[in-house]
């Protein structure tokens, strides 16, 4: 299939990069070095029309196809990988009441969410329980007309600053957490409910990931998501959606630390001359920009399928975040190079941006079980997958 | 009450500009932008218009075909429709043919306030206002850091040596406003879709009435001469020193110059 970048997606691009520009990039280091999530910005994109783009126009979004939600993304990563979380993750809770959820349900949430009202977060993993979603442990106990949440949930981005959580607990605990996990939307008010410790991390600093306990948790019935035992089905489609939202942030890292780099080497005399008339250096940023150029054209492409719904979608998204994820990585590690000295300390951002790539190679789905997903779709499209 | 803004497309700022062979900018080879001063004007205009005090918001620009993009992009921040008035016979056109061309296209439109920037950000030359007032014969409103409308009368508050002065006409004006009237809005991603919807018209000359002899080859001065700023000495930079051995350095520097 073929994708294309429409003088929209370019107006887009051009809207939201002046915004990031003029706005977030001037609070983006006091934002890391003071972990606070920045509720300002948050005001900013609701205001911006850019927390609702995955959300119907009815229920007051704009219905963004999936390349403009990468550009967002993409864009405002590129001066602050913090506040992009803000769309990000509000699109990651949101997911599973996307895909499964019923109308009254969609009715009760959606507007709310799409105005930047409320915030959503998505809260999957437990403290033993990471790559192995299956193993998942957290309770719901069927009581009348609630379920009962017992538990605890662990990693979870924008857990404490959410209003609403979609929330995954065993709910058949014979059955395991591949069949017997449901999933139910969760307000955030709800007695039993609390969020009593954000971590402290290396990157996303300004992102609170936090800790949640839920003790005799009541939830209607009528919000659970589908049917009893459809937890894990929902969690696996909101990721291969997701995660393409992972790549988009990492390809806008990679692009804000090569800016950063051209913009330095360019200004910067050594040996009587600009440090870019160096070979060596033009070498690293011409790999710099391609590696991030395929990246982004590889997020695109995937981006274009998942408005498809293509049959082999969790292939492309896959290959989208370890690309992108692993070109964050290098990109930023480089930028650090070509400043040198002034790449190291905290006068320059690009420090900042080497230490949140990292996450990028880290968090829904680590980089190894992107190559898991990839190559199970490969050896299917082949026909040697392993049977049973 | 009606506004019109005047807006105007001007190559952005900070990026290197080229002439063409017949001294005019070469308008291809830059992104084009609003006129920063000109967002000023949209800003002003559409404060009123969420106020209640102005009933409509018009853009109004005079360039060529690609100038239906600032357009656009000035609907995206607020407002209701636009006109663009483009013709080939305008190519090259000085304060003058702009002026005689704005003051056709608002004699059509008949605004309450003709609203503009207080000078474009390429050309500066600040004398379109004061020509479309004058041949419009109605009152000139200038430089003002705040326009306020009552009934019938249009007030800007002016900077002044010794504080600011309050001027008022009775409507219609021309008003021109500064950049502290308060920071111009981002378009909403819902603005912009929106933009795409608004009525934007395209005049030409003929639809104002006027004979390209009448507008004298679009201009009455003519650029003689062209060229980039002389480049500056390089920067000396002193710095990542403690603050008494770089105070000794700057001090050193000028005292070299005979400075102090």
């Amino acid at each position: 299939m073929t994708y294309l970048l429409t003088p929209e997606h370019e107006e887009l691009r051009a809207m939201v990069r002046d915004l990031a520009e003029e706005r977030i990039a001037p609070r983006a280091a006091e934002i890391d070095e003071k972990q606070e999530f920045p509720w300002d910005l948050k005001e900013l994109l609701a205001k911006q029309d850019l927390l609702g783009t995955c959300f119907d126009e009815r229920h007051g979004g704009t219905n963004l196809d999936t390349i403009g939600q990468s550009i967002v993304a993409e864009e405002i990563a590129r001066v602050d990988a913090t506040t992009s979380l803000i769309p990000i993750v509000q699109k990651l809770g949101a997911l599973p009441i996307i895909l499964a959820g019923t109308d009254a349900q969609k009715d009760r949430y959606f507007p709310r969410l799409a105005s930047g009202e409320w915030l959503a977060a998505f809260a999957l993993t437990e403290a033993a329980a990471g790559s192995d979603v299956a193993s998942n442990r957290m309770r719901a106990t069927r009581d009348g007309d609630d379920y009962v949440l017992n538990g605890s949930k662990r990693f979870i981005t924008h857990g404490s600053v959410a209003n609403v959580l979609t929330v995954f607990a065993l709910t058949d605990p014979e059955a395991g957490g591949r069949r017997g996990m449901s999933a139910f939307i969760v307000e955030a008010d709800t007695p039993g409910f609390a969020a009593p410790r954000v971590e402290h991390k290396m990157g996303i600093r300004g992102s609170p990931t936090a800790e949640l306990t839920f003790d005799d948790v009541r939830v209607p019935v009528a919000n659970r998501l589908g049917q009893d035992g459809e937890g894990f089905r929902i969690a696996m489609e909101t990721l291969d959606r997701s995660r393409l939202s992972i790549a988009a942030q990492a390809v806008g890292i990679a692009q804000g630390a090569l800016d950063a780099s051209v913009a330095y080497a360019a200004d910067r005399q050594q040996f009587g001359q600009r440090v870019v008339d160096f070979e060596g250096i033009q070498f690293m940023l011409a790999d710099m920009a391609s590696q991030t150029e395929a990246a982004r054209q590889l997020t695109y492409a995937a981006a274009a399928r998942v408005d498809v719904g293509a049959s082999d979608l969790p292939y492309w998204t896959s290959s989208a975040k370890l690309v992108a994820g692993d070109t964050a990585m290098k990109v930023t590690t480089d930028a650090v190079q070509v400043l040198g000295g002034y790449g190291y300390i905290t006068e320059y951002p690009v420090e900042r941006m080497m230490r949140d790539a990292k996450i990028t190679q880290l968090y829904e789905g680590t980089q190894q079980i992107q190559r898991l997903i990839v190559a199970r779709q490969l050896l299917q499209r082949a026909g040697v997958a392993k049977r049973g | 009450m009606k506004i019109v803004v005047c807006i105007k497309q001007v190559p952005a700022t900070g990026v290197d500009k080229r002439y063409t062979d017949d001294l005019t900018l070469d308008r291809t080879s830059v992104d084009a932008i609003i006129n920063p001063l000109d967002e000023y004007a949209i800003e002003q205009a559409l404060r009123l218009a969420d106020a209640g005090t102005a009933d409509s918001v018009t853009y109004l620009s005079m360039g060529p075909d690609q100038a239906a993009e600032a357009l656009r992009r000035a609907l995206a921040m607020g407002g209701d429709d636009a006109v663009l008035v483009t013709d080939r016979a305008l190519a090259g056109a000085d304060e003058w043919a702009t002026a005689k061309v704005l003051a056709a296209a608002l004699d059509k439109l008949a605004p309450d306030v003709a609203l503009m920037g207080m000078a474009s950000d390429d050309a500066r030359g600040s004398l379109v206002p004061g020509a479309v007032a004058a041949m419009r014969d109605v009152p000139l409103l200038s430089y003002g850091s705040e326009l306020a409308i009552d009934g019938t009368t249009a007030r800007v508050r002016r900077l002044s040596a010794t504080g600011f002065d309050w001027i008022s006409a009775a409507l219609p004006v021309v008003a021109t406003v500064t950049d502290q009237v308060g920071e111009p809005r981002y378009a909403s991603l819902k603005g912009i879709m929106a933009a795409k919807r608004k009525p934007l018209e395209t005049w030409a000359l003929a639809d104002l009435g006027i004979s390209a002899d009448e507008l004298k080859g679009a201009a009455l001065t003519r650029v003689t001469d062209a060229r980039p700023p002389e480049e500056k000495a390089p920067t000396e930079r002193i710095e990542n020193l403690p603050a008494a051995e770089a105070a000794t350095k700057i001090a050193d520097w000028l005292a070299a110059r005979k400075l102090i």
